[in-house]
C-alpha cells in the first residue's frame, strides 16, 4: 500500500504525517508524532489502553485508521495538562491512587474525560458502564470509580466557582481560550 | 537459539537455592564512585543476613558466575544530600519503588522525598535472583534497612570526627547529625561532601523495630504518580532511541513446529524491510510497526507439525502422564489416613481441577535492543533482569560484561515475565539491523507464546468425626504445583503429595503459584465436610485450627462480613475460604447472586482479611489485597486457555474473559497489623481465598457444588 500525507490536529497542534491510510492512529501518535502516553494493549479494541478523545468522543485509536482522524480534533493524555496543572480527572486519579502498574491509566483517564463530557454527574452504574471497555489487570477498579466520582465533584465545584475555567479539551476552542460549556 | 521447553523451571520454589559467596568488593568500589560521584556508600553483604539464599541461583545457575552476588544492595549519599538506594528488584505495579524508599528513609532518618530508588539495571544494581515469591518486603526491605542503618552510623562517626568529640550522644534526625550537648548540627550532605567513604555492613546491625518506624508503616501514595497520569512515564514499549526501527517475528504454525520452507521474497522486496533467518528463527525489521506486520504477513512458510493434546482431554492427560521423580516439595505423611478414615463419621472423596490461565499483563512482553562495541543493551519488562542477561549471554555467546539489561517500571507481570523471549528476539534482529530495534508482542502472541499458569488435578479424601474433628486428610496435586499444598488445620492422619506430570502447554509462575489451586480444592473440600457434618463452615474451621494467626484472619473477615449471614432473597449465597502461604494469612468471605435459569453468577460482596506481619505501606497493601481478589475473580469464574493440537483457540480478549468493571463487587480489605512480627510479602497470597469463597457461596446459594475452575462457563448450565 502506498503512503500518503495526512494532516492531524493533536492536542491543539498541527502535524503532517506520512503513513498508509489504514495505519492505526495509535501507531501514528506513538511512533510518528512521539506521543507515547497512548498505550498499545491489544490492538483489537478490547482493552481501552489506547483510548483517545476524537471530537469529544472516546475512541479506540488502535481501530481508528489515521485517515479517519483527519479534520478531527484529537486529544491524548499529553493534552490534558494545562500550564503545568493537571486536568481534574488526572488530579483525581492521583488523589484516589487509582493505579498500580498504571499501564491502563492513560486509557482510563481519557475514557473518564469523555464520560464526564457527556455526563457531568454520573452515577456509579454509569461510570462502570462507561469504563466497561477498559481493562485493568491490577484490579484498581474500585479506586478508578472513586477517582471519577472525585473528578466529577471537582469539576462541578470548578464550574460553580469560575466562569473562566480552563477547557481541558482542545477541540472546544483555540488554545487558551475556553469555550462556553467546555466542561 | 531461544529453545522453548514446555516446562520452565522458574517457580521460586523449584529453584535449588545455593549461595556461593564470592568476594569482589574491590571491583565494585573502584567503579562505584566513578559512576555515582563522591559521597558515602554502604554495601550490604548477603552472607551476613538471614536471607543469603536469595542471592543464590538455582535452575539457571552458572558455575562460572563472577559477580559479587553476596552484595545484595547498596546505598549512596551524594554531596547534594540525595540518597540513592540500589536494588536488583523491579517495579511491576506492586509499588515497591515506594515501599522500599519508605524503609530507607525510615532507617536513615531522612525525608521520604530525598530517597531515589535505582532498580533492575544489571549495570548499576547488585545481582538479584528476581522479583517473585513475595520476597521483596521480607528480604530486600530489611537489607536496605541494614545498609541505611550502617550509613547513618557512618555519618554519626564522621560528624564526631568533624567536631572532635565522641560519637556517643550524637543523634541522627532529619538528614542531619545533631549534638544535643551544644545544639549544633551538620547535614548529611555536608558530611558526604568531598568524601569517598565506603563501608561494608558490620556484623551487628540492629535495624529499627516496627513499633518505632516513622516513615514506614504509614500510607504513602505511589511515587512518580504524576508521570503516570500525564503519560510521561516511559515503559519499555514507549522507548524511542535515535534510529529506532521495529521488529517482528514469524511464529510457527503450532507449538514445536519445525520450519520446512520459507519464501520471504515478497517481504524482502518491501521498502526498508530486512529479513533475518537463523535456523527456525525468522524475523523482520522495518521502518514502522505496521510495515513489520505487513512483511511477516507476506511470508509463505511451511511447517512440520506434531500432533498434540487438546484442552478437551486435559485432565485425563495430566492424570495419565505422571512423572513422579525427585520433586517431593510440600509432601507430608503423618499417621495413617486409612485409620483416620475408619474413625470418621463423615467422609469425602472428590476431585477438583483448574485450567491453564494466562497472565495477560496489559503491557505485553516487549524489548528494545541496541548493539554497540560488540555488546548489547536491552530494555525489557521482566521480573528477572539478571536471568534475562544470562539468557542473552547464552544466546549470543557474549561475556557478561557485554550485556546490560535495564527494566523500566513495567506494565505488570503477575509471575508472567520471568523469561527473556522478547529480549532475545529484539537483540537478534538488532544485531543484523545494526540499529536499535523495538519488538512488542501482539496480544495474540502474548496469549500464545508466553507461558501459562499450570493446569492441575487435585484428588482429595477427608474424614470428620461426629464432633467435627478432622480425622484424616489425603491430598494429591497433579501438575499445578506444591505451593500451599499443606493443610493448615490440625489433622493427625495425613498424606499430602505433589505429582509432576507432562504438560501439554508451556507453563510457569503465576501470582500465588499453585496456592490458588490447592486452596480452592482444600477449602471447598472443607466446606463439603462441614456440610456433611452439619456444621457452620466457619465454626468447622475454627474447631480444627490451632494457629492463632489463621484464626484471627478468619474471625476478622467473618466479623466485617457479618458471618453467619441470613439469606434474604432467592439465589443469594455466602461462602468462606482461607489459608496460609508465603508467611501471609488470608481469609475471604464472599456473597454471590446466582440465577439458576440463566446460569449466571454475580459476585455481590467480598471481604478479605489479610495479615502479613508489620505493615510497611497500608495504602499499597490495601491495593494489593483488593487487586489480588479482583484478579482472582477471573480465574475463579471465567478464565481458561482453550487449545487444540498445538494451537491456542482463544488468544484474544474477546474470547478470553478477564474481570471488567461490571464484574467487580463491593470489596473490602481488613488489614491486621502485627508490629511484633517481621513483614511478609503481600503480592500473592491475598489471591488464594477468593475462588473457594465463591465456590462455597454458590453451593450455599443453589446447592450445586462446582469443583472446576473456572466455575461459570459450564458449571451452572442446566
Amino acid at each position: 500500500m502506498s503512503q500518503s500525507t495526512f494532516g492531524l490536529s493533536v492536542n491543539g497542534k498541527k502535524y503532517s504525517v506520512k503513513a498508509e491510510a489504514d495505519t492505526p492512529l495509535l501507531f501514528v501518535l506513538r511512533d510518528e508524532i512521539g506521543l507515547t502516553g497512548t498505550k498499545y494493549g491489544c490492538g483489537e479494541g478490547q482493552c481501552g489502553a489506547c483510548t483517545v478523545v476524537l471530537n469529544g468522543v472516546a475512541r479506540r485509536s488502535c481501530l481508528t485508521p489515521v485517515a479517519d482522524a483527519v479534520g478531527k480534533s484529537i486529544t491524548t493524555i499529553e493534552g490534558l495538562e494545562r500550564s503545568g496543572e493537571l486536568h481534574p480527572v488526572q488530579a483525581a486519579f492521583v488523589e484516589a491512587g487509582a493505579f498500580q502498574c498504571a499501564y491502563c491509566t492513560s486509557g482510563m483517564i481519557m475514557g473518564s474525560v469523555a464520560l464526564l463530557e457527556k455526563n457531568s454527574n454520573p452515577s456509579d452504574a454509569e461510570i462502570v458502564a462507561g469504563l466497561q471497555g477498559n481493562i485493568c489487570r491490577c484490579g484498581a477498579h474500585p479506586r478508578i470509580v472513586e477517582a471519577v466520582r472525585i473528578a466529577a465533584k471537582g469539576m462541578k465545584e470548578q464550574r460553580a466557582s469560575s466562569v473562566t475555567v480552563a477547557a481541558p479539551m482542545w477541540d472546544r476552542g483555540s488554545e487558551g481560550q475556553p469555550a462556553e460549556g467546555a466542561l | 537459539m531461544n529453545p522453548r521447553g514446555t516446562q520452565l523451571a522458574i517457580e521460586a520454589e523449584r529453584y535449588e537455592l545455593r549461595a556461593a559467596p564470592m568476594h569482589r568488593f574491590d571491583l565494585v568500589r573502584r567503579d562505584f564512585f566513578k559512576v555515582f560521584g563522591a559521597g558515602v556508600a554502604v554495601f550490604c553483604v548477603a552472607s551476613r543476613t538471614a536471607s543469603a539464599q536469595e542471592s543464590g541461583r538455582g535452575g539457571h545457575r552458572r558455575d562460572d558466575e563472577e559477580e559479587p552476588k553476596d552484595i545484595t544492595s547498596w546505598l549512596h549519599i551524594g554531596e547534594d544530600g540525595v540518597v540513592t538506594a540500589f536494588t536488583g528488584k523491579v517495579e511491576i505495579g506492586q509499588n515497591i519503588r515506594t515501599s522500599l524508599a519508605q524503609s530507607v528513609a525510615d532507617e536513615l532518618h531522612v525525608p521520604f522525598e530525598s530517597v531515589r530508588m535505582v532498580m533492575g539495571d544489571t549495570a548499576l544494581t547488585p545481582y538479584d535472583m528476581g522479583t517473585f515469591g513475595s520476597r521483596t518486603t521480607p528480604t530486600m526491605a530489611p537489607q536496605l534497612r541494614r545498609v541505611a542503618n550502617a550509613a547513618r552510623d557512618l555519618l554519626v562517626q564522621e560528624a564526631a570526627k568533624e567536631w572532635g568529640i565522641a560519637s556517643d550522644g550524637l543523634v541522627a534526625r532529619d538528614a542531619k547529625v545533631n549534638d544535643p550537648g551544644s545544639g549544633r548540627s551538620i547535614s548529611y550532605a555536608k558530611l558526604a561532601s568531598g568524601k569517598l567513604l565506603a563501608k561494608d555492613l558490620p556484623d551487628a546491625d540492629p535495624i529499627t523495630p516496627a513499633p518505632d518506624w516513622t516513615v514506614a508503616g504509614k500510607a504513602m501514595p505511589k511515587v512518580d504518580a504524576r508521570d503516570f497520569v500525564t503519560g510521561r512515564h516511559q515503559y519499555t514499549t514507549d522507548l524511542r532511541p535515535a534510529g529506532l526501527i521495529y521488529g517482528k517475528v514469524l511464529r510457527p504454525a503450532s507449538f514445536g513446529a519445525k520450519l520446512l520452507s520459507l519464501d520471504a521474497s515478497a517481504a524482502q522486496a518491501m521498502p526498508g524491510v530486512k529479513v533475518v533467518r537463523d535456523g527456525d528463527f525468522v524475523g523482520v525489521t522495518a521502518p514502522s510497526e505496521a510495515a513489520a506486520a505487513r512483511a511477516i504477513a507476506a511470508m509463505k512458510s511451511k511447517w512440520s507439525e506434531t500432533k498434540q493434546p487438546s484442552s478437551r482431554e486435559l485432565f485425563s492427560y495430566l492424570k495419565s502422564n505422571v512423572e513422579d521423580g525427585a520433586d517431593s516439595r510440600g509432601g507430608k505423611v503423618a499417621g495413617s489416613v486409612d485409620d483416620g478414615m475408619s474413625r470418621a463419621a463423615h467422609k469425602l472423596a472428590q476431585t477438583y481441577t483448574v485450567e491453564y490461565i494466562a497472565h495477560t499483563p496489559l503491557e505485553p512482553r516487549a524489548a528494545v535492543a541496541e548493539w554497540k562495541d560488540g555488546g548489547v543493551t536491552v530494555w525489557t519488562g521482566t521480573q528477572r533482569p539478571f536471568g534475562v542477561r544470562e539468557e542473552l549471554v547464552d544466546a549470543f555467546h557474549l561475556p557478561k560484561e557485554k550485556v546490560r539489561v535495564i527494566v523500566p517500571d513495567t506494565g505488570s507481570a503477575y509471575g508472567g515475565k520471568h523469561t527473556g523471549d522478547a529480549a532475545i528476539e529484539a537483540a537478534r534482529l538488532a544485531r543484523t539491523a545494526g540499529r536499535p530495534v523495538k519488538l512488542v508482542w501482539t496480544r495474540e502472541e502474548e496469549f500464545t507464546w508466553a507461558y501459562f499458569r499450570p493446569a492441575g488435578v487435585m484428588d482429595v479424601r477427608g474424614g470428620v468425626a461426629a464432633d467435627g474433628t478432622l480425622t484424616a486428610w489425603e491430598f494429591h496435586n497433579y501438575n499445578s504445583g506444591a505451593s500451599g499444598i499443606g493443610i493448615p488445620y490440625v489433622v493427625a492422619n495425613q498424606r499430602v503429595q505433589f505429582h509432576e506430570t507432562k504438560s501439554p502447554l508451556r507453563q510457569g509462575s503465576y501470582r500465588g503459584l499453585a496456592a490458588t489451586a490447592n486452596h480452592f480444592a482444600r477449602e471447598c473440600a472443607m466446606d463439603e465436610l462441614a456440610h456433611a457434618a452439619g456444621m457452620d463452615p466457619l465454626d468447622f474451621r475454627l474447631k480444627n485450627i490451632s494457629d492463632t494467626r489463621l484464626r484471627d484472619v478468619f474471625v476478622a473477615a467473618a466479623k466485617k462480613f457479618g458471618w453467619p449471614a441470613k439469606k434474604a432473597v432467592p439465589g443469594q449465597g455466602f461462602g468462606i475460604g482461607g489459608g496460609i502461604e508465603k508467611a501471609g494469612y488470608v481469609a475471604t468471605c464472599a456473597e454471590v447472586a446466582v440465577d439458576r435459569a440463566s446460569g449466571s453468577v454475580r459476585i455481590v460482596r467480598v471481604v478479605t482479611a489479610f495479615e502479613c506481619g508489620a505493615i510497611v505501606n497500608p495504602d499499597g497493601l490495601r491495593h494489593q489485597v483488593i487487586g489480588a481478589n479482583i484478579m482472582g475473580l477471573g480465574g475463579a469464574l471465567f478464565e481458561a486457555i482453550a487449545f487444540e493440537n498445538g494451537r491456542i483457540s482463544n488468544p484474544h480478549f474477546a474470547k478470553y474473559r478477564v474481570p471488567r468493571f461490571k464484574d467487580v463487587p463491593e470489596i473490602e480489605a481488613v488489614l491486621l497489623d502485627r508490629k511484633d512480627i517481621p513483614s511478609a510479602g503481600a503480592g500473592e497470597t491475598p489471591i488464594v481465598g477468593i475462588a473457594p469463597a465463591i465456590g462455597n457461596a454458590i453451593f450455599d446459594a443453589c446447592g450445586v457444588r462446582l469443583r472446576s475452575l473456572p466455575m461459570v462457563p459450564n458449571g451452572l448450565k442446566a
